[in-house]
């Protein structure tokens, strides 16, 4: 059965496309796409992500836990940072990618994509075995806003003050509001700076409502989903289910900064150090079209007759105007310069080149 | 939902305006652009190209779908509109005038008598929101 956020009614009040997202009815666009994406990038824009999950584990050994399922080190950093990590199969293959805050030695509270939720949750249980601690999915009780753009911290500083909301990038504090306890987190998913808010459901509603009023004289505005995944494309940042899953491994997705492999042990490790030490055969790359057409997920990659590589997402920049994507390349073609066609329906062929990213800064 | 009566639709959302001289112009519906959302870019056929009933004739991409136009009728492509290149959002604003994608010379008029009237599409829209 789909479910609603707390927020429901307000998006459909406001007027937005509702869609069926990871078992959920989420608004992905309120006011077009395009102008939402831009007003993301040049002022600020309040997202919905209630439908994120929340797991936490606790207790003596929660760290050491951690650090086995995650493939990135969280343990050792100071409480009050965050880490960006995948989980992986014993095989190498991705379960999920994640944010984990590091409350205290003793205490992570990890946010998790919606449409994994259920499985992270049974993983982890399974992996947590034999480690003194305790593993929550409290994924119901969290409603969660992201606030995004140059205008974020303005924004954020008329609900907690000017000192509470400068932070740098990826760190986290216990805040109060309307009385309640939140988590206030420099993280997003839009490479602009921007908070994430971890909040009861209780709360959600009156901070939606009163960050849309207050914000009125900095452009604020409602994002949808629509736009939160063209904002992360022009990133390189990974969907799971479109450009990670269990197929492929955080090297080949580029993500070998959240891979320590000089960790004693995590899962998936013994094959990581292989394919790491063997070279890897594709590595995923940002690129952009110089011909005509959309790329979109499993369109195949050309160069002459030889298939080189697939498209795992695709999309026109709203910044700069040009149809873009994040595909799997052969490794002699990843080098940012390099040329390939996109197959698009067996129609037409497209040219493509690679680019470094963000898109919407090198293109 | 606006369905201009004079023209002749497809269950793929194409409209066909018939002109002078057996040439149609092609484009989408109001209710096909509705469902794509913001249109980012469009692909059109060649001017000269010989496209069969059913044949794929271009393609109309929004940021969240690539979706096929399929010509209507059989013929030779004679004209293509230069506009949505420049200004691909005209098929959202202005679907059955400024937005049209293609005219062609027709090879079988015949093939008009398969599509629906503007009160046949109509009835075909109402049954496909039923089904949602």
């Amino acid at each position: 059965m789909t479910r609603k956020t707390v927020l429901f009614d307000e998006h459909k009040r406001l007027g937005a496309k509702i869609v069926d997202f990871a078992g959920f009815f989420m608004p992905v666009s309120y006011k077009g796409i395009n102008k939402e994406h831009v007003n993301v990038r040049t002022r600020v824009g309040i997202f919905d992500v209630s439908h994120m999950g929340e797991l936490v584990i606790t207790g003596p050994q929660a760290g050491e836990a951690v650090d086995h399922i995650l493939t990135n080190a969280v343990a050792r950093v100071k409480p009050g940072r965050a880490v960006y990590s995948p989980v992986c199969y014993p095989e190498g293959g991705i379960v999920d990618d994640m944010i984990a805050y590091k409350v205290a030695d003793d205490n992570y509270f990890i946010c998790v994509n919606a449409s994994n939720t259920d499985k992270d949750y049974a993983y982890f249980k399974e992996h947590v075995k034999g480690f003194d601690c305790e593993l929550t999915n409290r994924s119901a009780e969290f409603s969660q806003l992201a606030i995004q753009g140059p205008n974020a911290q303005a924004l954020m500083a008329r609900f907690f003050g000017e000192d509470t909301v400068a932070m740098r990038p990826f760190r986290h504090k216990g805040v109060t509001l309307y009385g309640k306890d939140v988590l206030l987190a420099t993280t997003g998913y839009t490479g602009e700076q921007g908070y994430e808010v971890y909040m009861p459901n209780d709360v959600v509603l009156r901070f939606f409502r009163e960050l849309l009023e207050k914000g009125e004289d900095l452009g604020v505005m409602p994002i949808g989903l629509g736009a939160r995944d063209t904002l992360r494309m022009e990133m390189k940042y990974c969907l799971y289910g479109n450009d990670i899953d269990e197929n492929t491994t955080p090297l080949e997705a580029d993500l070998a900064w959240t891979v320590k492999l000089d960790k004693p042990d995590f899962i998936g490790k013994d094959v990581l150090v292989q394919q790491q030490q063997q070279g890897l055969k594709r590595k995923l790359v940002a690129f952009v079209l110089e011909g005509k057409g959309i790329p979109r997920h499993g369109y195949k990659c050309l160069v002459g007759d030889r298939e080189v590589g697939v498209v795992t997402s695709g999309a026109m920049s709203p910044m700069v105007k040009k149809a873009f994507g994040l595909g799997y390349l052969t490794m002699e073609f990843t080098e940012p310069g390099s040329e390939f066609d996109i197959d698009v329906k067996g129609l037409f062929r497209t040219r493509a080149r690679v680019v470094k990213p963000p898109i919407h800064k090198n293109v | 939902m606006s369905v201009p009566q004079e023209y002749r639709y497809t269950e793929t959302h194409e409209w066909v305006k018939v002109e002078e001289g057996g040439i149609v112009t092609v484009g989408i519906t109001d209710y096909a652009q509705e469902q794509l959302g913001e249109v980012v870019s469009v692909e059109l056929p060649r001017v000269g190209d010989e496209m069969q009933k059913g044949e794929v004739l271009g393609m109309v991409d929004s940021q969240k779908a690539s979706s096929e136009v399929f010509a209507p009728v059989s013929g030779l492509v004679t004209e293509v509109n230069e506009v949505p290149d420049e200004d691909p959002a005209v098929l959202n604003t202005d679907p059955y005038d400024e937005g049209w994608l293609a005219k062609i010379e027709m090879e079988t008029p015949d093939e008009l008598d398969d599509l629906m009237s503007a009160e046949e599409y109509e009835e075909y829209l109402g049954n496909l929101s039923e089904e949602e």
